[in-house]
């Protein structure tokens, strides 16, 4: 029989467990990329110096292979002194790597900002931080919340690149079950249904989102 | 000088003083050694052919451009220049704040905040610059959109207004500031000739209303004729030709002002 419903049944709850740590590592790596993305596309607007250095770095992330970022954090940190759990490892990894994405669709946002924004608060004598927060930033992100929402789909799609550390999300799972029992049409298959539900869902969310950032500044 | 004896001198003091001020963009001189005094609570309307400098001047005043050389002064302190030490420094950045609060500005585009109601853009600054209570802040926006005759349009976003109520929502923010000086850089170029007036009476009634000092880069010649206590004429960066709306439009002493005036007649 070429598949094993009971089988199925037997492995469904490990899958489901390991979807969760999938989650979560999607979900903290995203929220580490949106942050560093942020605070990235901030210093690299700060001055030319600070600017540079961002970008070089933005660029040599951008340049090389996730994984090899994953296991630079994992094997080589440690003799650095920095030992770092598998999943802690990889969350950052993912975050670093997606921030630097980020960054740039950040950078997008903000110079769409017209000028006379920052002209407007620089009148009105606002702080620098409320010009931010309250002003540019509320208008630059509306626009790149599609992109943005791209990138969590990609990160997300990625996560199965943990298992190279051994971290248990549902790859990993999978291919540990597939090798205990030597069945892996069951496990993997449905790691790949599990992907492509997760993500149609996710591709809708974002899309709802959107149109309620569409419709309240069209207001 | 303490500020203490600063405070005292103000009276007598111009509200606005540029002093050998000077701009540059690269070897283009955009303003030359200019020296320009606006008394407390003088309407000054500054015109003059495009490019001349006439909304550099405001711009400066404004910080929002830096300046290349003199200083410039409001309310009878260097704004440009703080004393340290005895000596005139450039200004450090809170120094610039504590001084550009006592001015205003209202832009041609209006750059209101497109993703706030009319009530939020005037009452944001009172409450996160000025420590206003959010009930106090919009007490007073709503009696200032009132002033401006909007008070039926406290809840609506930009988008849903006109140009010309775009511009008195405009006002009305920057008024929520109290500042001393309001700069106003062809406020009405943008609208549609139909929606011109109201700006205007609204600036007419602020100038009757309120004992602020006023500068308006402007290319209504009728208004400035009627409205301003004084016309300067920039000509290259420089004023050209100033003095009382009657004397300058009814006897122009200087060639290219009668020029200018001569051009803007003619196209209405
Ligand atoms: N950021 C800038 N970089 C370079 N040149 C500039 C810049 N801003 C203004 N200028 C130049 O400075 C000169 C004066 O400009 P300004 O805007 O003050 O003129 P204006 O009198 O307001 O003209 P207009 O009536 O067209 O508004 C112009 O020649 C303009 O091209
Ligand atoms: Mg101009």
């Amino acid at each position: 029989m070429i598949w094993d419903w009971d089988y199925t049944f037997e492995i469904l709850p490990v899958l489901a467990q390991a979807a969760i740590v999938t989650i979560e590592a999607t979900a903290i790596g995203f929220v580490i990329a949106l942050v560093l993305g942020l605070f990235l596309a901030i210093l690299r607007m700060s001055g030319p110096k600070t600017g540079w250095c961002v970008s070089v770095f933005i660029e040599c992330i951008r340049s090389t292979p996730l994984l090899i970022q994953i296991f630079f954090l994992y094997f080589v940190f440690p003799s650095f002194g920095i030992t770092l759990d598998a999943f802690v490892a990889g969350v950052i990894a993912l975050g670093l790597h997606y921030g630097c994405y980020c960054a740039e669709v950040y950078r997008a946002g903000l110079e769409g900002v017209h000028r006379g924004q920052w002209e407007a608060c620089t009148a009105l004598n606002l702080s620098s931080l409320t010009t931010f927060k309250n002003i540019i930033l509320p208008q630059a992100i509306p626009p790149i919340v599609p992109v943005l929402g791209n990138y969590l789909v990609a990160l997300f799609k990625e996560t199965p690149l943990l298992s190279a550390i051994a971290v248990m999300e549902m790859m990993q799972t999978a291919k540990i079950l597939g090798s205990e029992t030597f069945r892996y049409t069951e496990p993997i298959t449905l790691v790949g249904i599990a992907f492509l539900i997760m993500s149609l869902v996710s591709a809708a969310l974002i899309r709802i989102v959107e149109r309620r950032l569409n419709l309240r500044s069209a207001k | 000088m303490t500020m203490a004896a600063a405070e005292q001198l103000a009276p007598q003091q111009p509200m606005v003083r540029f002093e050998n001020v000077s701009k540059r963009y690269g070897n283009l001189v955009v303003l030359d050694d200019l020296n320009l005094e606006v008394s407390r609570g003088e309407k000054v309307a500054i015109i003059g052919p495009s490019g001349s400098g006439k909304t550099t001047v405001l711009r400066m005043l404004m910080t929002l451009e830096r300046i290349d050389g003199g200083v410039i002064w409001v309310d009878g302190e260097p704004m440009t220049h703080m004393m340290q030490g005895g000596q005139m420094v450039p200004a450090a950045q809170k120094h610039l704040r504590r001084v550009r609060s006592k001015i205003g500005m209202v832009f041609q585009h209006f750059n209101l905040f497109p993703h706030m109601t009319a009530l939020q853009n005037c009452i944001e600054a009172p409450i996160t610059v000025l420590k206003m209570s959010r009930k106090e802040a919009e007490a007073r926006a709503t009696e200032l959109l009132g002033m401006v005759g909007l008070a039926d349009k406290k809840g609506h976003y930009p988008a849903q207004l006109s140009g010309g109520q775009q511009q008195r929502v405009a006002i009305a923010r920057a008024l929520a500031m109290r500042p001393k000086v309001m700069l106003f850089d062809e406020v009405t170029s943008a609208l549609d000739p139909e929606l011109v007036g109201e700006v205007l009476h609204v600036i007419r009634q602020l100038g009757a209303e309120h004992d602020l000092t006023m500068l308006m880069v402007t290319h209504q010649m009728g208004f400035a004729k009627e409205f301003a206590d004084r016309v300067c004429f920039f000509y290259q960066g420089k004023i050209a030709e100033q003095g009382a709306p009657q004397e300058l439009f009814g006897a122009p002493k200087n060639d290219r002002t009668k020029q200018f005036l001569r051009a803007v007649l003619e196209s209405g």
